[in-house]
């Protein structure tokens, strides 16, 4: 009781984390094939959204920066997504060699361009006072900043579920992604489809990179910690899938957070990466995978 | 100094194009360096090796900053044995292998007379063969875990009696006795923890606890229960980088300060407490030779020509300090000796002192690491940090703990 109740809370909060930076990728990577490299450093341009916002706004209006930082960073990530996607990724759909190492490129010129306009010390982005301390409850300890990851998240999560199976842009979406030249021929214009998911899943990046400043640091090379993560719950979660995505992060956050505590942070990895090679090895399409009847 | 403009400005130039090569390809050993030109007679070429990108970019462009200062101020006062002083900069990326690379490239095409540069452990350790395979000098500017004495290397930041003894010897002053101790995962913190346990065992302090977490470590949720379950009367930490930054939100995030569960932070200097947030700080203890406050007239100096140089914005911190000391030593040492000769700029050093920003300073003539004096310090909520006890005089280096009876057993590595 004593010890696995409030790990079961650290777990959630990994996972909070860990699918708040993979759903993105669900759209970039799982939707269309694209292996971003940069998702990390649009995350990184979500996480100085609030820094900046809240230098502009001056100090009595932290919170409220932070707040607008969320939408805001919706938009500037997704318009430099949008820009990337138009500029180069489009030219090398089907060749996710080439897109991976393009991509790669461009997060470390991203990396470097934060580093020369903000410095490469990190920077500071203040938590809004309604976020601070904790909530008590006996032998839990729920941090304010933790229950807003995990209700961003859950809310995100529901809206992307509602845009892709209630919408007609979302449908669209899916449809593009299950059979491109059916949907193609059906007069729907992939083209803009695409543009649109690429929008989408970096403008979630961003928002993303907003929440994690609460609890971790911000500066030129916070994007490289979180990618091989945010990778590892799309493959695992299997290719597109919201719902694999969130069952994985889930999954994953409690493992960590368990391993974790019965032996060492390092060890802790070492058994989730473990865990990981022996599932892809039974289940390599991932947890829940799209069936179709396309020739392919 | 309107004489330096344009040299320093194509050194700008120099200095962000390397830093944008050195982003993009992180191998090249070619790399554009720095003033470019071949005047050989007039000018004794020095290397410049930090990261200056990967993760540990956000640490030692500062240290660099505070060289090419020091080099800088030399070269305006006529530089050494006539000539001046022309720095070659090259970014170790983050990467230790790329360390050794570059050590070698500087060495061997740039032919620079010494070397100044790294900051973990790790890239020190993939220096060190190279630079004495070729006899040729480092200067290194970090504070490290001590057991070591390359006859090749300078050490001007801190050996472990010079900062992690002092630190404990207030905790225990302080009538802390029991320790958690926090650290990432590489050479510096097990060693430091591996003779904080000695300490410990002799001194009658209990070790309550032992984490480490990978470098880079952004996730201290489970690290932070098991502190509230052990309950101990001081936090060791010796995390290092962007690790700390997550590690005191998550404290502050479930209500825990200085007082609650107080820390004493061995790499936590001035630049990294503005990244952490002050909030989240605020009376904790940290452990260094140097603060940007303390007080000597050469620190104001200092700290005015830094600030002078790179902006108001910017702090001086212990790392920088004994960069831009390192520089100075190394200079008045060459033109002691009246020669940039490995061996007779070794013999020239030997005894030497230097009335530096943190003090006066003597090179140490056996082991090439200098006295400093030990400062216990506090963050205040200004976000510098005040001096809170200290050492009443500097402190000899001894690197093997020689002198302390209870490490008799220690040897590096074996966390």
């Amino acid at each position: 009781m004593e010890v696995w109740l409030p790990q079961l809370f650290a777990g959630l909060g990994v996972a909070a984390v860990l699918l708040l930076i993979a759903l993105g990728l669900t759209f970039t990577f799982g939707q269309m094939n694209v292996i971003n490299m940069a998702h990390g450093e649009f995350i990184m341009a979500g996480a100085y959204t609030p820094y900046v916002l809240q230098g502009v706004m001056g100090a009595g209006l932290a919170g409220v920066a932070f707040g607008l930082a969320l939408p805001v960073a919706f938009l500037v990530t997704g318009m430099l997504g949008l820009v990337l996607e138009r500029v180069l990724i489009r030219r090398l759909y089907g060749r996710p060699l080439d897109t991976l190492l393009v991509t790669w490129g461009i997060s470390l010129m991203l990396q470097q361009l934060a580093r020369d306009l903000f410095g490469a010390p990190n920077v500071q982005v203040v938590a809004p006072a309604w976020l601070r301390g904790s909530l008590d409850l006996g032998p839990v300890t729920l941090s304010y900043a933790r229950v807003f990851t995990i209700a961003l998240v859950s809310l995100i999560v529901i809206a992307v579920g509602i845009y892709l199976t209630r919408l007609a842009h979302g449908r669209r979406m899916r449809a593009v992604m299950q059979n491109r030249q059916l949907a193609g021929c059906s007069g729907i214009d992939t083209n803009r489809v695409d543009q649109l998911t690429f929008f989408v899943g970096s403008g979630l990046a961003g928002v993303a990179g907003v929440a994690l400043t609460l609890l971790g640091p911000v500066g030129p090379g916070i994007g490289t910690v979180y990618i091989v993560d945010a990778f590892l719950v799309v493959i695992v979660g299997g290719l597109g899938q919201l719902r694999g995505a969130v069952i994985a992060a889930v999954a994953l956050g409690l493992l960590n957070s368990f391993l974790e505590y019965g032996s060492t942070a390092s060890l802790a990895k070492v058994g989730v990466f473990a865990a990981i090679v022996v599932f892809l090895q039974f289940r390599p399409q991932g947890l829940v995978a799209l069936r179709t009847r396309a020739l392919t | 100094m309107s004489a330096l403009r344009p040299s320093r400005r194509t050194f700008l130039a120099a200095v962000v194009s390397l830093g944008l090569l050195g982003a993009c390809v992180s191998d090249s050993t070619e790399g554009g360096s720095a003033g470019g030109g071949n005047a050989q007679g007039d000018t004794i070429k020095v290397g410049i090796l930090h990261s200056l990108s990967g993760t540990m970019a956000i640490s030692e462009v500062s240290v660099r900053d505070a060289e090419l200062l020091a080099i800088e101020e030399i070269n305006a006062a006529g530089g050494v044995l006539g000539k001046q002083i022309e720095p070659v900069i090259e970014d170790g990326a983050s990467d230790w292998p790329t360390f050794a690379e570059k050590a070698d490239k500087l060495i061997n095409s740039d032919k620079v007379a010494a070397t100044f540069g790294g900051w973990t452990s790790a890239s020190r350790k993939a220096m060190l063969p190279v630079f004495e395979r070729n006899e040729s000098l480092l200067y290194y500017p970090v504070q490290y875990e001590g057991l070591e004495a390359s006859p090749y290397i300078f050490y001007s930041g801190a050996t472990t009696n010079q900062q992690i003894i002092p630190a404990l010897d207030h905790l225990k002053a302080q009538g802390a006795r029991t320790l958690f101790l926090v650290g990432s995962d590489y050479v510096f913190p097990r060693t430091a923890n591996q003779i904080i346990k000695a300490y410990a065992g002799a001194n009658g302090m209990e070790i309550v606890g032992e984490e480490y977490t990978p470098l880079g470590n952004t996730e201290y949720a489970t690290v932070v229960n098991k502190l509230q379950a052990a309950q101990p009367d001081f936090v060791f930490n010796t995390l290092n980088g962007d690790s700390n930054v997550a590690f005191f939100k998550e404290l502050s995030n479930v209500g825990l300060d200085s007082t609650s569960m107080p820390t004493l932070s061995v790499s936590i200097a001035e630049e990294e407490i503005r990244g952490i947030g002050v909030d989240n700080l605020e009376g904790h203890l940290v452990a260094w030779n140097y603060y940007q406050t303390t007080d000597t007239p050469e620190n104001e100096k200092f700290v005015a020509a830094y600030k002078a140089k790179y902006g108001e914005n910017r702090v001086t911190a212990d790392p920088i300090e004994a960069g831009y000391v390192q520089v100075h030593l190394w200079a008045m040492a060459v033109e002691k000796a009246g020669s940039t000769e490995v061996d007779a700029v070794k013999e020239a050093s030997k005894g030497l002192t230097f009335d530096a920003p943190e003090g006066t300073v003597t090179i140490d003539e056996e082991n090439q690491h200098i006295s400093k004096t030990a400062r216990i310090g506090q963050v205040g909520a200004d976000g510098l940090i005040e001096e809170i006890a200290g050492s009443d005089a500097p402190i000899e280096p001894d690197p093997f703990l020689t002198t302390y009876p209870w490490a008799a057993n220690l040897s590096q590595g074996n966390g």
